[in-house]
């Protein structure tokens, strides 16, 4: 507030002319060229997904140009329309179930490994710490063919097989590290004096845990679910690799074979627009959900934001 | 606690030893060999031979991969650095807009994003049909060019960096460059002496960011070109996996692996570190 009033007051007196004779420049002017820069970049990176979305909407078959508005390739056609083919609609409940699967198994897992990391010391849990963190940074085609390995020769797991069971474990796997890493930045900050004073007081240890930890890292755990949530709706990775047949073909996997096999039309914008609306949902009842849970802090919008995209 | 860790970490553990053990016993192709002694090294000299050897056509595939990804991520830290340093420092009453803005591609699929710049792109589509309104023709964007992989990547991984470096930017105190340009430096000095030394480490970990899933990439260049000219060693790995040559498929992203290692261990022990300062 200060520095702002503060540069009015010099942007005021900034046609002073200095004694050399240059006109003296305003040392806190604002970068219009970043700003501009900002902007354009901005426009470059969301532009061509509105126009994508638009082209959901086109009433002709082309993807590159726009011919009237309809409802055509959402349920208007006949055959290739997200409501009447088949491939299509399973595919958006494929990734609705993956998704939920994976959320459901990785972010209870991944809470206790982030207790469990966080308490107890020694080289065992920093190892794992270790293995974890690595599986975020490891290129998922990688971590995709070690799986695919692993469902189709090795003995024991091979009768798994590639398929929904192979995608869901892939897919916990891959994204366990989210909570884990989430809830325990969020203990670390919470500190030991909370659950030591109930300790104190009598609470044994599961008590501890329900009525005080729990709580207390209720946002972060909330947040990595989203996280999860929508992580899986975009994947595309460790479910094109490990998808048997088109009964566990999810969305992002059905557009980029389509459309890579030459048969793409605007049906494929429309399942995409379908995956963006629901990252979007997932996105804002993550944003809303936060806020509320996080009433009575001091965390702003711009805080609740970064939380559910895991860039705190 | 501890035994629900022990619940968790042995099958998780367990998982990822596998997964990661399993390759280097993969070594003879579509039988797996499990015992060490017994393993093959045929696979690795193909692999081996490919590489570095008399016509070596991986080794090119992996110069290319090298080349396409450094140029990539070069751009978008050129593209990356100074919009999220605008928006990290000046933004003001617009930060939230901004901050929003910036975020909604991390909640778009990649296939959509890819998408959308399929339909750009196509030889009668709009980026064409502004170009040839100016005159310059239309090109065929997406006949398997090695600029329009390199535009993919930079498009498709910016974002992610662009998060990491605006949360570094925005953790350093205006008032260090306040000091800078107070003891008489210039706009550009202080930038070079104070607001650059200070956004290293966000930089380095951005690169890591994307240039560590880039190196994995098959789909974007599929995608935008499919042509072989263009194939990264994604695609290479990729291509074989339901093949007799898996195993080289195999060993071949067993040597990307260890390549990476460092830069991951890097990455890693910086996390370790950052999370110990904030405790």
């Amino acid at each position: 507030m200060s520095s702002t009033a503060i540069r009015r007051k010099v942007s005021a007196t900034s046609d002073v002319a200095t004694p050399r004779g240059r006109r003296f420049r305003n040392p806190w002017r604002h970068p219009w060229f970043l700003e501009g820069f900002t902007w354009l970049y901005l426009v470059w990176s969301l532009a061509p997904i509105a126009i994508a979305v638009l082209f959901s909407f086109n009433k002709g078959k082309s993807q590159a140009s726009y011919q009237g508005l309809s409802w055509r390739w959402y349920w208007g056609d006949k055959v290739n329309s997200i409501w009447h083919n088949p491939q299509l609609h399973s595919a958006m409940f494929e990734t609705l179930k993956l998704s939920a699967w994976t959320t459901l198994i990785a972010v209870p897992i991944g809470v206790a490994f982030a207790l469990g990391i966080n308490r107890w010391r020694g080289v065992l849990p920093s190892s794992f710490n270790f293995i974890m963190i690595l599986s975020f940074v490891v290129p998922e085609l990688i971590f995709g063919v070690a799986l695919f390995f692993v469902f189709t020769k090795m003995p024991g797991l091979r009768l798994i097989g590639i398929g929904n069971w192979a995608e869901v474990l892939g897919l916990v796997t891959w994204n366990v590290s989210w909570p884990a890493i989430i809830v325990q930045a969020r203990l670390v900050t919470i500190g030991r004096q909370y659950e030591e004073a109930a300790a104190d007081l009598g609470c044994t240890l599961w008590q501890t845990m329900r009525r005080v930890m729990l709580p207390l890292l209720t946002p972060a755990i909330f947040a990595s679910a989203i996280l999860v949530f929508s992580g899986v709706i975009d994947d595309f990775v460790i479910v094109d690799l490990l998808s048997s047949n088109a009964s566990n073909t999810p969305m992002s996997v059905i557009i980029y074979s389509t459309q890579h096999g030459g048969n793409g039309g605007p049906a494929l914008n429309a399942l995409a627009t379908v995956m963006l609306l629901l990252s979007f949902v997932v996105a804002g009842l993550g944003y809303l959900g936060y806020r509320l849970m996080t009433r009575g802090q001091r965390v702003d919008g711009q805080q609740a934001l970064t939380a559910i995209t895991g860039t705190e | 606690m501890i035994w629900l860790v022990i619940l968790f970490v042995v099958p998780f553990y367990a998982m990822l030893a596998i997964g990661e053990g399993k390759l280097d016993r993969q070594t003879e192709s579509p039988v797996a060999v499990y015992l060490p002694w017994n393993w093959s090294s045929a696979n690795l000299a193909n692999v081996w031979r490919d590489l570095f050897g008399s016509g070596a056509f991986v080794g090119e595939i992996a110069w290319r991969t090298i080349w396409y990804v450094a140029l990539a991520s070069v751009i978008s830290l050129l593209i990356a650095y100074p919009a999220a340093y605008f928006v990290a420092r000046f933004a003001g009453r617009r930060k939230g807009i901004c901050l929003l803005l910036l975020i909604a591609p991390f909640w778009i699929s990649y296939m959509m994003r890819m998408l959308a710049w399929i339909d750009l792109l196509q030889t009668n589509g709009y980026i064409n049909k502004a170009l040839s309104f100016v005159g310059l023709g239309s090109p065929d964007w997406l006949g398997g060019h090695w600029y329009t992989v390199i535009f993919g990547l930079v498009y498709g991984y910016i974002p992610y960096l662009i998060l990491v470096l605006y949360a570094g930017l925005d953790r350093i105190d205006p008032s260090l460059i306040e000091a800078g340009r107070d003891l008489g430096l210039g706009r550009a000095t202080t930038f070079r002496r104070v607001t650059l030394p200070l956004s290293r480490q966000p930089i380095l970990t951005g690169m890591l960011i994307t240039v560590l899933p880039m190196l994995g990439d098959y789909y974007t260049n599929q995608l935008l070109s499919g042509a072989p000219n263009t194939s990264m060693i994604g695609n290479m790995i990729e291509g074989q996996l339901s093949t007799p040559s898996a195993g080289q498929g195999a060993i071949l992203s067993l040597i990307v692996l260890v390549v990476l290692l460092v830069p991951m261990i890097y990455y890693v022990v910086q996390t370790n570190r950052a999370a110990q300062a904030a405790s």
